[in-house]
């Protein structure tokens, strides 16, 4: 273990093109491919859709990101605020409530469909709001805790959200008959997402949801940089790298964990309105456990709390899982004669993967500065020995 | 006060569903014989929770880490028994001698699989990050329940598998007070109790449980003494693969059923029962995985089974939340 001092005189400024930071002129030149990217492509053709998918991983992973990249604050049902979001659209934009008619915003052929049908752009806002309080509810109980614990009360929440999904098709909890979320056979069809002065979505023109799903996580990524470099940002790093120092220093650590948590669900919440449009339903069955695992690989492969380590990490995962797995790997298997789908090992292969990181290179793929020097010195580690051997 | 109060609450709290169900079935039955089949079954259910939180709280005495692979390890076990049957020759017809020392053998493979496979997660997975922040281990114990996960998938496949039932589980065996005994009570009771009584004792007596208790109290004075920490941390990793690999056994011939995603469930439901008992407390472990028993017993026969991990996750958060030490518990660093 390295003193201070030769830390010091080891310390490496980031690699510069020009003035401009070498992250952000890679970032910049892969946001201005993104942007093009859909005219070499088929409008309806499956990488538009595994791009789009990819996009608003991204959004999620993002919101995540600020939970427990930002805060570390452990968070294993994030799950719970994509299905919040997701249902929220599956109620608001579908005729699932046939016997309500309102109708505000939405294309006339929608206006004769019963149900309750609101324009995407307004349960946007709706979602968001309703997954920020639902965040700051799941986020109260844990204030008191630390570390793990929070970890598993975050986990409980999100198996309590999947199992309210899975089950409210008669009543919830034993009460009432109403039919609230239909089960695993999930809410469907659900509406389309309409953005005035642009092509209409379909499924076989794909260029607008990759273009709104582009935009929408380029506003979430431009609010994350803001975020992080502001002083709530400071706060929540503060907090994650020693929480008693963080109050000492005055941080309201109430106000800002909660705001973590609300913000971060928001950004599920958001998600999970474009998604459930997207995929045209929202059943119980994509909102397992194994999903949250999943948001979380992608900002640990990338590296936690480091924004484009986070954005390369959810298209890298989401491209493994939507194409790399199910097309190309997938009769490796029986081609070189086994007898077993390589599917369903997705979730196996990102078990593997989250071991690998941490134990090979648990700063992620792009690190945060910070967080590289902890990993690297044991610094923020709780246990008294690397104290010691970092003293000594 | 407080102390009194949180601890009372949290005792009312656990006694709201058999009070509230128990004075339901007096006023519709006339007697209690419904609610106490339902403590008896959630009994003999509990003995094998209490055997999964038994792993979890060993380990995060030791190390505070919560292993999530337990709960998968678990399912493991229960697959190499359910396997281990065909192999051994048991079919529904052997009967005496030859199917209880068959059992016995099983029992030895799978708590033998899976203390070696625990002991060997520990030296690949947690034993590099001992020095890493605490959210590294954490994670790569989540990867690799995922791992466990897609074993177990990729060795008996996708669905429900039936376990032949070698014990008739379900038959009764006797009868007090209206509660029929099963042949599945009895194997949970004969199993757990000699395995709690030998590990509290080996725990509390032994020279390498005495070391344990040592390094779950202060690793670097343990060091200082000339306790190998290290091996001292493996041995607590093969303690609680032993009880995993008993609980699957009982858990495959009591349910009659594996599956490759029961470890999960399993999993949450034992961590809660080591919480509720004060995780890192070997008695407070049995007691909760008792008292989780019986509560999801009742969930299930009176509210309904797909409820049931609703439900005792909800516990799970207002055991956290109101009282994180748990009813027998030390006042950890975690929950302070």
């Amino acid at each position: 273990m390295s003193t201070l001092a030769t830390r010091a005189r080891t310390f490496k400024p980031p690699s510069k093109v020009g003035k401009y930071e070498l992250s952000t002129v890679v970032g910049a030149v892969a946001i201005g491919v993104a942007i093009v990217l859909p005219f070499f492509y088929d409008s309806g053709s499956g990488f538009m859709n595994d791009a789009t998918v990819a996009l608003v991983y991204v959004v999620m992973a993002l919101g995540l990101n600020i939970v427990v990249g930002f805060a570390g604050l452990l968070d294993l049902g994030y799950v719970a605020f994509f299905a919040i979001g997701a249902y929220t659209m599956g109620w608001f934009g579908s005729s699932w409530f046939s016997s309500r008619n309102v109708h505000i915003g939405v294309s006339e052929q929608l206006t004769n469909l019963p149900g309750i049908h609101i324009n995407w752009l307004l349960i946007l806002p709706l979602a968001a709001i309703f997954a920020a309080v639902m965040g700051a509810i799941l986020g109260f109980p844990t204030l008191r805790l630390r570390g793990d614990y929070i970890a598993i009360v975050t986990l409980a929440f999100g198996e309590i959200i999947g199992r309210i999904a899975v089950n409210s098709d008669e009543g919830v909890f034993g009460f009432g008959d109403f039919n609230l979320t239909n089960g695993r056979a999930g809410i469907t069809p659900v509406d389309k997402i309409d953005v005035p002065l642009v092509d209409q979505f379909t499924t076989l023109n794909l260029r607008p949801w990759y273009w709104t799903a582009l935009a929408f996580a380029l506003v979430v990524l431009f609010i994350n940089f803001r975020l992080r470099d502001s002083r709530i940002g400071r706060a929540w790093i503060a907090i994650r790298e020693d929480e008693v120092a963080a109050i000492s220093m005055g941080i309201p650590t109430v106000r800002v964990k909660l705001l973590a948590y609300a913000l971060g669900a928001a950004m599920g919440g958001m998600a999970g309105t474009f998604l459930g449009s997207f995929y045209n339903t929202v059943n119980a069955d994509q909102f397992e456990f194994s999903f949250s695992i999943f948001v979380l690989a992608m900002i640990i492969l990338g590296g936690l709390g480091s924004i484009w380590g986070v954005v390369l990490g959810a298209v890298v995962l989401s491209f493994i899982n939507t194409n790399l797995i199910p097309d190309v790997l997938n009769d490796v298997p029986s081609k070189i004669g086994l007898d077993f789908d390589l599917t369903e090992l997705g979730f196996g292969i990102f078990g593997f993967l989250l071991v690998i990181m941490m134990v090979l290179r648990p700063q992620g793929l792009i690190p945060e500065r910070r967080h590289q020097v902890e990993f690297e010195e044991g610094i923020g580690a709780s246990d008294v020995e690397t104290v010691v051997e970092t003293r000594g | 006060m407080r102390e009194i109060v949180s601890k009372y609450g949290l005792i009312t709290i656990l006694a709201l569903l058999p009070v509230f169900y128990g004075i339901k079935d007096l006023s519709d039955d006339g007697d209690l014989s419904r609610l106490a089949t339902n403590i008896k079954d959630g009994l003999s259910n509990g003995a094998i929770w209490a055997l999964i939180a038994v792993g979890y709280t060993l380990v995060y005495g030791i190390i505070e880490l919560i292993n999530f692979a337990h709960g998968d390890l678990f399912m493991l076990g229960s697959f190499v028994g359910f396997s281990m049957i065909g192999t051994v020759g048991l079919t529904t017809e052997s009967g005496g001698l030859a199917l209880i020392f068959g059992l016995l053998v099983i029992l030895l493979v799978s708590m033998v699989a899976c203390g070696t496979l625990n002991t060997m997660i520990e030296r690949v997975a947690y034993r590099p990050l001992r020095s890493a922040p605490k959210l590294a281990p954490l994670i790569t114990a989540v990867g690799f329940s995922f791992i466990l996960q897609n074993v177990g998938l990729l060795w008996l496949g996708g669905g429900h598998r039936g376990v032949p039932d070698l014990i008739e589980s379900q038959e009764r065996l006797f009868t007090i007070f209206g509660v029929p005994i099963t042949h599945g009570d009895v194997l949970a009771l004969v199993v757990t109790v000699p395995l709690f009584i030998v590990l509290l004792n080996f725990i509390n007596f032994s020279r390498i449980g005495r070391a344990m208790r040592a390094t779950a109290q202060d690793p670097q004075a343990a060091r200082l003494m000339g306790i190998n920490v290290d091996t001292t941390i493996a041995f607590t990793f093969l303690l609680g693969g032993l009880m995993a690999g008993a609980a699957g056994l009982i858990y495959a011939l009591y349910q009659t059923d594996v599956w490759f995603f029961a470890g999960f469930t399993a999993g949450l439901i034992a961590f809660t029962s080591a919480v509720m008992g004060g995780i890192g407390n070997l008695k407070g472990a049995i007691l909760g995985g008792l008292i989780i028993g019986i509560i999801q017993q009742i969930s299930d026969n009176r509210i309904g089974t797909e409820w049931t991990p609703a439900i005792v996750f909800g516990y799970l958060v207002l055991i956290l939340v109101f009282r994180p030490q748990g009813l027998i518990g030390e006042q950890t660093r975690e929950a302070g």
